[in-house]
């Protein structure tokens, strides 16, 4: 097992970490970095589904021979949810893995403030 | 088995041709043969003894981010991923396109937002994560019935598809030699699960994916090659070759119908980008890493693998298109899904064609043997252990469980497939992702990020979520009601063109009901007296972000 699901005298600790000023920042840095990044992801997804589902006659302007607007809005997709996921690991490898391992180091050695 | 049902006014005109076998069948069973038997021997050499529970459902937690990325993305790439939509590129061109992006996008909501406080705060199932804050007994009973049935259809889909595939190319068109194939799949499936467990589906899903990229990426060069390594060309010359020029190349062949069948896409386009986060299958392979980065490190290798894959695919489609050409794919058994079939025929005669058709295979047997298990850990260890048995019982018992459930969950697939193999088994795999965006990512993103949710919210969504959408379907064309415009044929699943119930016009739900369980969650929450407890939000919150409490995972 990799932990004990019912620690019932760790309950009032919780708390007391939920409060603490760097718990707080851990949780504001992430949630600034998902709830953009996440919205801004499905908004340029369904602004593209929407382009392709009512407007096909502007999908299909050329921008380069064959290769018309849909096909390149297209890639575009694949490129952005890579570019993203990329994002993502080097942000939390850089900022939120770092912060992370010093709030758990200060927790197993004593209090939080 | 493609994820398609293919509107009326877009079918083209079939001049059915005697159903007629391509390649060798011999050939086709001999390569499938050393794969299963290797495959066998994987799952029997790789499984150890599994006798805890942690053994049996989550692998001992010692499989890495890269292996568990490589297995994830074996276990989400079904055959209508491979076949399917390759298949809808090569007879409708950009439409088919559409589905692979909405796959693949899903995978940031489940990259951010889910599967690092997932694999922190949970041990098997997606239940355990919601038991953590929420009266434990009805909701871990509403999550294990939401992942039953969503594994169900899911799986429903995969056993027809194999049964469709089959009478292609194995040459196997009887009606007992067709059911002998699904029965042989599903026995097969659940002795993976039986002795493998975890640990043995996971190295078969491995391998399976490394068969499948390989396979695509030979057929991809190949056609490329033949392209002059010009994709502009590969475009034209398949857009020459098609019927409708070059509106392959643009959206609309598909899906431009009327307004309903534009807003049916966009319904489907929602339940597609959110459906991923909630399919109980694939977010239990996130419990079988050491730690919460290690299942970050294997959802962006899945992301990779599973990008690189749907980039393939678009040539695949283009490619049977070009070379193929999209009447005789209309005329073959199986239609849109044998164009990779067809294609690798084309290019690479018997040979190329049974080692298409093996991966197929494998790619069916693989997916269903992660959706049983998933399947079986949700009864043994969400109703069985925790809702029956409250708890006080030894590991070994929930292993046996989900044992017996495993063997049980088989025999329905096989029974499901045998009884659903002619059915337009289209719509069961947009419906399991229609279900799982409604019934289970609401109430996985409430308790994870909302402070406020409670037990009424979650039941409420879940329950709501899933009543909403399989009313909905079975009120949609998809059931009843739709005829071909042209030969008067049904094109639903009750075949008598009288019976109409098609009340809800749209083939997918997800438009409707996935907003609606969000709405669920949220007013059930907001209108009850019941009081949240602060400790236990303290407590989800502190260790989804930190693992904090956690033991830690040695680390490597």
């Amino acid at each position: 097992m990799s932990f004990s699901q019912q620690a019932p005298e760790r309950v009032a600790t919780y708390e007391t970490v939920q409060a603490s000023r760097e718990f707080g920042q851990l949780n504001r840095r992430f949630r600034n970095f998902a709830a953009p990044a996440v919205t801004g992801v499905l908004c340029w997804y369904f602004l593209f589904v929407i382009l392709a589902t009512f407007f096909p006659d502007l999908m299909a302007v050329s921008v380069f021979g064959k290769l018309n607007l849909g096909l390149c809005l297209g890639l575009l997709q694949f490129v952005s949810t890579f570019a993203v996921t990329t994002w993502y690991l080097r942000w939390a490898r850089s900022s939120f893995d770092p912060m992370v391992d010093r709030l758990r180091e200060r927790l197993e050695h004593g209090g939080v403030r | 088995m493609t994820v398609v049902a293919l509107p009326a006014t877009a079918a083209l005109p079939v001049h059915a041709a005697p159903a007629a076998t391509i390649g060798d069948p011999v050939v086709n069973i001999a390569v499938f043969a050393v794969f299963i038997t290797m495959t066998l021997w994987i799952a029997v050499r790789v499984s150890g003894n599994n006798s805890t529970a942690s053994d049996y459902f989550a692998a001992g937690r010692t499989i890495t981010g890269r292996q568990n990325g490589i297995a994830i993305a074996g276990d989400y790439l079904s055959a209508a991923s491979f076949l399917g939509i390759a298949g809808v590129i090569a007879l409708y061109g950009y439409d088919g396109f559409l589905y692979s992006i909405g796959f693949l996008v899903g995978w940031v909501i489940v990259l951010i937002l889910v599967a690092e406080p997932l694999r922190n705060t949970g041990r098997y199932t997606l239940a355990d994560v919601l038991a953590y804050r929420l009266r434990r007994g009805p909701v871990r009973t509403a999550a294990a019935v939401s992942t039953l049935v969503i594994s169900l259809f899911y799986l429903l889909a995969q056993m027809a598809g194999a049964g469709a595939l089959v009478s292609l190319l194995l040459g196997v068109s009887s009606e007992v030699g067709q059911n002998l194939t699904i029965l042989t799949i599903g026995l097969l499936m659940t002795f993976y699960v039986l002795v493998g467990g975890m640990k043995g589906t996971t190295w078969v899903q491995i391998v399976k994916a490394v068969l499948l990229m390989m396979a695509a990426a030979v057929v991809t060069i190949w056609v490329l090659g033949l392209a002059r390594f010009n994709i502009f060309d590969l475009f034209s010359d398949a857009a020459a070759k098609s019927a409708s020029g070059d509106a392959v190349l643009r959206p609309g062949l598909l899906y431009g119908g009327g307004l309903i069948s534009k807003i049916n896409f966009v319904s489907l386009s929602i339940s597609l980008v959110l459906g991923t986060a909630g399919l109980p299958h694939v977010l239990m392979r996130l419990y079988t890493v050491p730690n919460a980065r290690a299942a970050r490190a294997s959802v962006a290798w899945a992301t990779w693998i599973m990008g690189l894959f749907y980039l393939c695919t678009v040539v695949l489609g283009f490619g049977a298109m070009w070379l193929v050409g999209s009447g005789q794919i209309a005329a073959v058994p199986g239609k849109a899904n044998a164009a990779v079939p067809l294609l690798a025929f084309k290019l690479g005669g018997t040979l190329l064609l049974a080692a298409v058709a093996a991966v197929a295979f494998a790619t069916i047997l693989a997916v269903v043997a992660g959706l049983v298990l998933s399947a079986s850990a949700s009864f043994a260890h969400d109703i069985y252990a925790n809702v029956i048995k409250k708890g006080n019982l030894e590991h070994h018992d929930e292993v046996r469980v989900a044992r017996y459930t495993a063997v049980g969950i088989g025999l329905a697939a096989i029974l499901g497939g045998i009884y659903a193999k002619n059915q337009n088994v289209a719509f069961l795999v947009s419906l399991a992702f229609a279900v799982a965006a409604s019934a289970n990512l609401p109430t996985i993103l409430y308790s994870l990020y909302w402070s406020r949710f409670t037990s009424r919210g979650a039941l409420w969504s879940i329950y709501g979520g899933l009543i909403s959408s399989i009313t909905l379907i079975a009120l949609s064309p998809v059931i009843s009601g739709k005829t071909d415009a042209r030969t008067g044929e049904s094109l639903s699943m009750i075949t008598d063109p009288g019976v109409n119930f098609a009340v809800f016009p749209l083939e997918n739900p997800g438009i409707v009901s996935i907003p609606l369980a969000f709405f669920l969650g949220w007013l059930g929450s907001v209108t009850t007296r019941e009081q949240v407890d602060p400790a236990r939000f303290a407590r989800l919150q502190v260790r989804s972000l930190t693992a904090f409490g956690t033991v830690k995972a040695a680390r490597r």
